[in-house]
């Protein structure tokens, strides 16, 4: 029988989900009066950060070549522009502006993975470039906020709400009526995002490549394996998840403006990192930033539940996560070094 | 022929080829929208509501407004230089010094004064010292636990301005003192931020000239091992470097704050880390460390702030500038790349075989 191995980078996974459940389980004791134990407030915390969990994936696995794309968050901005203009002022379908959102994805993904990968340009300064781009870009397209109303389908996909079976959850409120937990569909996008991605990584030649280009992409090269053409592949990877991400963010905010998602690039950063993903590559899984992100969401859920704090503190509190994390990270990566020596 | 060959191959030459670029495109706008040809580089003097004359044009305005990206070079190219990596946290560390400095001098909890509640120096001295502070602990992370660069910086990044929004109560605090405005406003004709600018520029490059700092810092940052092996404290080295990039934040800081007379812990410095990192690429830097030339970096600093005023002054508007800016930085790049370099030097040494043949 095969032993179950804790090494360092398990054990960081192992520390993520425990921190999770211990922060969830806190507030569940002091803020049971505010509806935090039930199951809604939980799937409340998946529907607001469905966007974030596809933007995270797409950053994990770019992180894991040892790579960076800090434009992710400009991109989910640019794509929110972009449907909201084009339903409201230029009329066009939702299904068409969807593939064309998923299409300039791929196209703003390529051009960025050419560069770094066969020009040899630092990552952080080509994203850089393309975080500036399209920011701009959605500036150019519109520079008022556009909500979206017209457009049916569009409406109708963002007030679906897709209700727990088995009544698992229910229950009656004070006016006696009976709650169904609901989830929406951007939530249903982004887990079978997540499970794609993490099947991707573990099955597939294109997966395993990635974490060998990561790891060492000099021994990558020396296996036989395309490096340049691995990263290529997974800053277009980045980029249509971020793609996918902006839709589902859109499907939340029903509107575009040129200062949406700011910042978005860095959560989905910190909460890969949280998720245990190192930034030198080669180690990492989408597991674990799915739970990055859900401890981000649920400090800025406690955040607000206490209502009088001010919502800096949610950033003050995940800095402080991320210090922690960070740091133990570093501290497993010495011991081991010093190990070999 | 050689001679060009030479002059291309120096590490000036794209960034002050970049600024006559901007110049040539300011000219030819002139020319085209019937202005005097060279009005861009005009300076006259102007008479103010308060009744003294100042400096007035372009070229002072594009030196006004570059000051704190200038400042911030000046630290960004050290730490480049010595740690391989840059430092993200400067805008918020800007951010966090303003709002430390105005919360000292207008009391916890104020939003608008017209006295000091502490003496200047307190609240201009806690500014500084709260940016150097957060410099040292970026410089700790990186130095002595060995943490990517980026990664550590990314903690200051979120919650330096989070941390300033504390300290001003989630609101903007004005600072309605003459003696305080001072810092972004005018010293006699001159625009006081410019002369900051130029004192911080004056003091680093003596610095590098008169002690072996420079060397230091570019032999940690070629490798860091074989300078540990010679004798450095390659830690400390790249600790004090984060510490000056701090000190940098901290002054473009309270230059930024006294600007506006007011903390707007939100905007101060918002983005300003991009455009610093940008001022060291475009000054011929490499981003990843080792070799550095500080000259290069102020030029692309300025150069930045030259590309933005001339925007403005294409009429194109200020959300919309990222565009154009983001073009010029991949432009920038790619024509430095080393894959491109021997794409065009594999061309030139094909036409002199096919000449000779």
């Amino acid at each position: 029988m095969k032993r179950l191995k804790i090494n360092g980078n398990s054990l960081l996974l192992v520390i993520t989900i425990a921190l999770f459940v211990v922060m969830y389980a806190a507030g569940c004791i002091v803020y049971a009066d505010k509806g935090f134990t039930h199951l809604q407030t939980f799937l409340n915390v998946l529907i607001n950060n469905a966007g974030l969990l596809c933007v995270a994936c797409g950053t994990t696995c770019v992180m894991l070549t040892g790579g960076i794309d800090i434009s992710v968050g400009s991109v989910v901005a640019m794509d929110c522009m972009l449907l909201a203009v084009g339903m409201e002022k230029w009329g066009m379908k939702s299904p068409v502006l969807m593939v064309l959102v998923l299409l300039i994805g791929i196209v703003f993904g390529a051009v960025q993975g050419f560069c770094i990968a066969y020009l040899d340009i630092q990552p952080f300064i080509v994203s850089m470039a393309g975080l500036f781009f399209a920011r701009g870009m959605t500036a150019v397209i519109c520079t008022d906020q556009v909500s979206i109303v017209t457009d049916q389908l569009f409406v109708k996909l963002s007030n679906t709400k897709i209700n727990i079976p088995f009544g698992i959850g229910a229950y009656t409120n004070r006016k006696g009526v009976l709650q169904i937990p609901y989830v929406r569909v951007s939530v249903l996008v982004a887990l079978l995002i997540v499970i794609l991605v993490f099947l991707m990584l573990k099955y597939t030649k294109f997966g395993r490549s990635i974490y060998a280009v990561g790891g060492n992409s000099q021994s990558a090269t020396l296996m036989g394996l395309d490096v340049r053409k691995t990263k290529l592949k997974t800053y277009v990877l980045g980029s249509f998840l971020a793609s996918i991400g902006g839709i589902c963010y859109c499907l939340n905010t029903m509107s575009g403006t040129t200062t949406q998602a700011t910042g978005l690039e860095m959560d989905a950063i910190s909460s890969a990192v949280i998720g245990g993903t190192l930034l030198t590559g080669g180690v990492g899984n989408v597991v674990g930033t799915l739970f990055g992100v859900m401890i981000n969401g649920t400090i800025s859920t406690l955040v607000k539940s206490n209502g009088k704090l001010v919502s800096s503190w949610a950033n003050i509190v995940t800095a402080i996560l991320l210090c922690f994390f960070i740091v133990l990270q570093a501290v497993l990566a010495n011991i081991k070094e010093r190990k070999k020596a | 022929m050689s001679k060009i060959k030479k002059i291309t191959k120096m590490q000036l030459f794209l960034p002050i080829f970049s600024m006559l670029l901007v110049m040539f495109v300011n000219v030819i706008y002139d020319i085209a929208s019937g202005n005097a040809p060279f009005s861009f580089f005009a300076i006259s003097t102007q008479l103010t509501s308060s009744g003294n004359t100042i400096l007035y044009g372009r070229l002072i305005d594009i030196l006004n407004r570059g000051s704190e990206v200038a400042i911030l070079a000046i630290g960004m190219t050290l730490v480049v230089s010595a740690s391989a990596g840059t430092d993200i946290s400067v805008g918020s560390v800007m951010s966090l010094s303003g709002g430390m400095c105005c919360m000292l001098l207008a009391g916890y909890g104020v939003t608008n004064v017209s006295e000091y509640a502490s003496p200047l120096w307190v609240g201009i001295g806690a500014g500084i010292l709260v940016a150097v502070v957060c410099g040292l602990f970026n410089g700790f992370l990186v130095a002595y636990l060995n943490i990517q660069p980026m990664v550590a910086t990314l903690i200051l990044w979120s919650a330096g301005r989070a941390i300033g929004l504390l300290l001003c109560n989630s609101a903007i605090v004005y600072v309605r003192v003459p003696s305080f405005q001072f810092f972004g406003s005018y010293i006699g004709f001159l625009p006081t931020p410019i002369l900051i600018a130029a004192i911080c520029v004056l003091i680093m490059s003596l610095i590098l000239k008169f002690t072996a700092l420079g060397t230091f810092v570019q032999s940690v940052g070629i490798n860091k091992k074989a300078a540990r092996i010679s004798g450095f404290n390659s830690a400390k080295i790249i600790l004090m470097c984060y510490a000056i990039c701090g000190l940098c934040a901290g002054i473009a800081g309270i230059t930024a704050t006294s600007r506006i007379y007011s903390a707007d812990t939100n905007n101060i410095g918002l983005n300003m880390e991009m455009d610093a990192i940008l001022a060291v690429a475009l000054g011929g830097n490499s981003l990843g460390g080792g070799k550095f030339n500080l000259a290069g970096s102020i030029i692309g600093a300025y150069t930045i702030q030259a590309i933005t005023t001339t925007l403005y002054a294409l009429g194109v508007s200020s959300a919309q500038a990222p565009v154009f800016k983001a073009i010029v930085v991949i432009l920038i790049v790619v024509i430095q790349s080393e894959p491109v370099k021997e794409f065009f030097k594999k061309l030139s040494a094909n036409k002199t075989a096919a000449k000779e043949a």
